[in-house]
């Protein structure tokens, strides 16, 4: 009743010394965990690392060169699944980056009603959502006797395997390069449609140029998926410890040889499946700190 | 003045008008028209997988499930015996709260730091991190889940597989609540300190609040993720035939089924009626991730500031 300055002043009046240390608690407690975040990543590498240095005292670089994986002899090599890894990725990328750019084309440009648009974008993203073990079921069960039906194909290969891959890394692709598609300002469009371009001479002259970074970037995420992608490829690639240049041979990739031979294993073959992770893992950190930059290079046009 | 001007410019520029006008014969208009064709048969191509794969989920599906699957443990092999993925289903749902249970708080906070109280070039490279993080192979985390849990205690475990599945939720629920925080307006963390609030009682009791949705559409996107996970299981929490206990020492001692494990080892199997049960087990997985995904989108489509 009786608002006195007295009392005015008494509300108003420092924080105490219990409230500043439980603020200042909560931001180093946030931090901490930021922190962790990165840390989780460094701790990673390292654990790997210290798991693989008996394999990488005993194999050097020659793990990577040497084609046999001979546990009764503890002789171990990973090029084969190095090969497979890279050659299942690429065909996939080579499959799935045209048709991903079509996509991003056809979704980011003027040519749908927007709710169609939006349904379809939906749609690829939904495809995105399929845990990669029902692909490697769809693929044992459908997939695979579809193409021994019209291909030379006899059993698990690098054909399927690579086929399930491109379906799987395609709404990557087709996701960020629609998003640095459509980044690209409304008025480089205008400007071109203004001296004469066609809208595909727009498209292809103008708008992939500028968002080049992030398509590109784009596709190095979906690499970087694909390289590392485990269960489709395992139940597809056949698991064959050689190289073959044929899509219809079996093949094998570091992840599957990971997954199938990870429980079992004990000693140096444990080792040995380290280093071949510490390989994925190096490969696969590489191209996504790459991509990361060039993604993010986009997000400051 | 003004015809003279008009007249001398259409002398000037009136070169070759024809190349203004619209043909349909030319190369420009023929070759833009063949590449719209390509790139609408292109997204059709994109979705046409997305389909197939979903018919042929739903048809072998619904054919292999019934009520008792959800409550029966898996068929051995060789026998007529059904079966269902009860254990799996449990374990999969044990795995994926474990998962959340870490996650979901340290992830939180990394994202209030990165959103509120980091310097600018620290959060840089610190969602630079994240970012990354999401993008290591989930066999990688599978490897490392191995390395710090199953070499430790010499076992296959729920924790460790939670432990590998937390890793993987973690990135995204970093970002998402990274972001929606961002998306709150200055005005609101102003107001609030105008009134004598503090720097945790801001975020706390104001700024998480009105993010929460957008947080929850995060954690929700993750479980998805997370729920269809095969790779960080098959070395951390193996299978087992049997239903999981729930007791301390069971969970951190014994192996545990989970539906997409199930989906492996029987998909790959030689017998019928555990290649059934994998088909089954793909359709509730399916279900499960679809239906989450569904709701997480919709939550996010309608969200406003």
């Amino acid at each position: 009743m009786n608002f006195t300055n007295n009392s005015a002043s008494k509300t108003i009046e420092a924080r105490s010394a219990q409230e500043k240390t439980l603020n200042i608690s909560f931001i180093v407690f946030c931090q901490i965990f930021a922190w962790s975040v990165a840390g989780v990543l460094i701790w990673i590498a390292v654990l790997v690392g210290l798991q693989a240095i008996p394999a990488m005292s005993k194999f050097g670089l020659g793990f990577i060169t040497t084609s046999s994986w001979n546990p009764p002899q503890e002789f171990y090599g990973v090029w084969p699944e190095i090969y497979g890894t890279l050659a299942s990725s690429s065909i996939a990328l080579s499959i799935a980056v045209p048709i991903g750019l079509g996509v991003a084309i056809f979704l980011s440009e003027d040519y749908l009603p927007s709710l169609m648009q939006r349904i379809l974008v939906f749609l690829v993203e939904l495809l995105a959502a399929i845990p990669s073990v029902v692909f490697g079921l769809w693929g044992i069960f459908v997939l695979i006797p579809f193409l021994k039906n019209i291909t030379p194909l006899k059993s698990p290969a690098m054909l399927p395997a690579a086929l399930v891959l491109a379906i799987m890394i395609l709404p990557t692709i087709a996701a960020i390069s629609r998003d640095s598609m459509i980044n690209v300002p409304q008025d480089l469009r205008q400007a071109a449609y203004g001296v004469g371009a066609t809208r595909w001479e727009t498209i292809i002259q103008i708008l992939i140029p500028a968002a080049s970074s992030g398509i590109i970037g784009g596709i190095m995420l979906a690499l970087g998926r694909a390289l590392g992608e485990t269960m489709a490829v395992t139940m597809l690639i056949g698991n064959a410890n050689k190289v073959s240049l044929s899509l219809f041979a079996p093949a094998n990739s570091i992840a599957a040889r990971l997954a199938n031979q990870f429980a079992e294993a004990s000693g140096l073959q444990i080792a040995a499946l380290m280093y071949a992770a510490l390989i994925l893992f190096g490969l696969t950190f590489t191209i996504n700190v790459i991509a990361q930059l060039l993604v993010t290079r986009l997000q400051r046009i | 003045m003004l015809s003279n001007n008009s007249g001398s410019a259409s002398s000037l520029w009136a070169i070759n008008t024809d190349s203004l006008e619209y043909n349909p014969n030319s190369f420009r208009t023929r070759f833009g028209m063949f590449m719209t064709g390509l790139a609408g048969l292109f997204t059709i191509a994109a979705i046409i997988p997305l389909f197939i794969v979903l018919s042929y989920l739903i048809v072998n599906g619904i054919e292999h499930v019934s009520f008792s699957s959800f409550f029966e443990l898996p068929p051995q092999a060789l026998t007529q015996n059904k079966g269902g993925f009860g254990n799996a289903l449990l374990g999969t749902l044990t795995m994926v709260g474990i998962g959340l249970g870490l996650s979901v708080p340290i992830g939180i906070m990394a994202g209030i730091y990165l959103s509120e109280f980091s310097p600018p070039k620290l959060a840089y490279w610190l969602r630079f991190a994240t970012n990354v993080l999401s993008g290591v192979p989930s066999i990688i985390v599978g490897t490392f889940a191995y390395g710090v849990l199953v070499v430790t205690f010499k076992t296959y475990s729920a924790w460790a597989g939670g432990f590998a599945l937390a890793i993987l939720m973690l990135p995204i629920i970093v970002r998402t609540t990274d972001e929606s925080l961002q998306l709150i307006p200055q005005d609101v963390r102003q107001a609030s300190a105008g009134i004598g609030a503090n720097d945790y009682q801001t975020v706390l009791q104001i700024v998480v609040p009105s993010a929460i949705p957008a947080i929850v559409t995060g954690v929700t996107l993750a479980v998805a993720r997370a729920a269809g996970e095969t790779a960080p299981l098959i070395y951390t929490a193996g299978f087992n035939q049997f239903w999981p206990e729930f007791n301390l020492e069971s969970l951190s001692s014994e192996p545990i089924a989970s539906l997409s494990v199930l989906i492996y080892q029987f998909g790959t199997s030689p017998y019928k009626n555990q290649q059934q049960l994998a088909w089954a087990a793909s359709f509730i997985l399916m279900i499960m991730v679809m239906f989450t995904n569904i709701i997480a989108r919709v939550a996010t489509a309608k969200r406003k500031f």
